[in-house]
């Protein structure tokens, strides 16, 4: 009797564990499915901020990355490049087939771009501190108030 | 002298691109603060000038390994729709309205920004 006893509860424990397993992958879909969603919402998002606003589709993607889908932060800045990219192909086709490119501003911004991008990249380590970004965000805002109000 | 200026708007916004801290968030409104250019103008000289500096850095990325192909297609293609949208929305509007919703964007941005600064250095 005692031994029957046993091996019920044996197979009892082993029917719970398989139910936690189970309710493990369980939630493991659904996070992917959730996951899922964030993607799209992530690529909706960002895909409209750069074609209304010609940029700035970084700022968006960036944290979307690491809050909602929980990448590390350095390698969310490295695919940001990636899904803006192919925006920014896209929506600069489009501002150029509409007639809003003009190659007089565009040739010297560029150039200055891609110098001062290299410069950027290599300061990179040496000044990004915390209240470098607060003191950017601060004349960022002052900049938005004076193209909203003016 | 023009092209002289118009070269150092670029290095600025470049600088803090390179830096990670949003370049056409930077040049748009310098060009069109400072510049006078044209906010559709703007917004279409950031888009050209960033493709070549994007390609340079994702060369760099994916050498180091740091670019995740996970779901990449399901954020890229809604992605592409989207912006078609938003072209669409860009042209339909007036120079001065875009000018206005932009600088409202940059606000609501840098508060964003700022909140996440405050909560990482908790």
């Amino acid at each position: 009797m005692h031994y029957v006893f046993k091996i019920y509860l044996k197979s009892l424990t082993l029917n719970i564990l398989s139910c936690v397993k189970k309710v493990k992958i369980n939630k493991k879909k659904v996070n992917s499915k959730k996951n899922n969603v964030f993607a799209v919402i992530t690529g909706a998002v960002a895909g409209l901020v750069n074609g209304v606003f010609g940029g700035g589709g970084g700022m968006i993607v960036v944290p979307m990355l690491t809050l909602l889908m929980k990448r590390e932060q350095k390698k969310a800045h490295a695919t940001a490049i990636l899904i803006i990219l192919p925006l920014s192909i896209t929506s600069g086709l489009f501002y150029l087939a509409f007639g809003n490119f003009n190659l007089n501003v565009g040739l010297p911004v560029g150039i200055g771009v891609i110098v001062g991008g290299i410069i950027g990249a290599l300061a990179l380590s040496k000044l990004s501190s915390k209240w470098v970004s607060i003191i950017f965000c601060v004349i960022m805002a002052l900049a938005g108030f004076k193209m909203l109000v003016f | 002298m023009e092209f002289v200026l118009y070269i150092v708007a670029g290095l600025l916004g470049g600088v803090l691109g390179g830096m990670g801290m949003g370049g056409g968030t930077v040049l748009i409104p310098l060009l069109n603060i400072f510049y006078g250019v044209g906010q559709h103008t703007a917004q279409a000289v950031n888009l050209v000038s960033f493709i070549p500096m994007a390609i340079v850095a994702l060369i760099f990325h994916l050498k180091n390994k740091l670019v995740e192909f996970d779901k990449i297609l399901l954020i890229a293609v809604p992605g592409i729709f989207a912006c078609i949208l938003g072209c669409y929305i860009a042209r339909a509007i007036t120079g001065d309205l875009l000018r206005r919703c932009f600088g409202g964007f940059l606000i609501l941005l840098s508060a964003f920004q700022l909140v996440l600064q405050f909560k990482n250095a908790e």
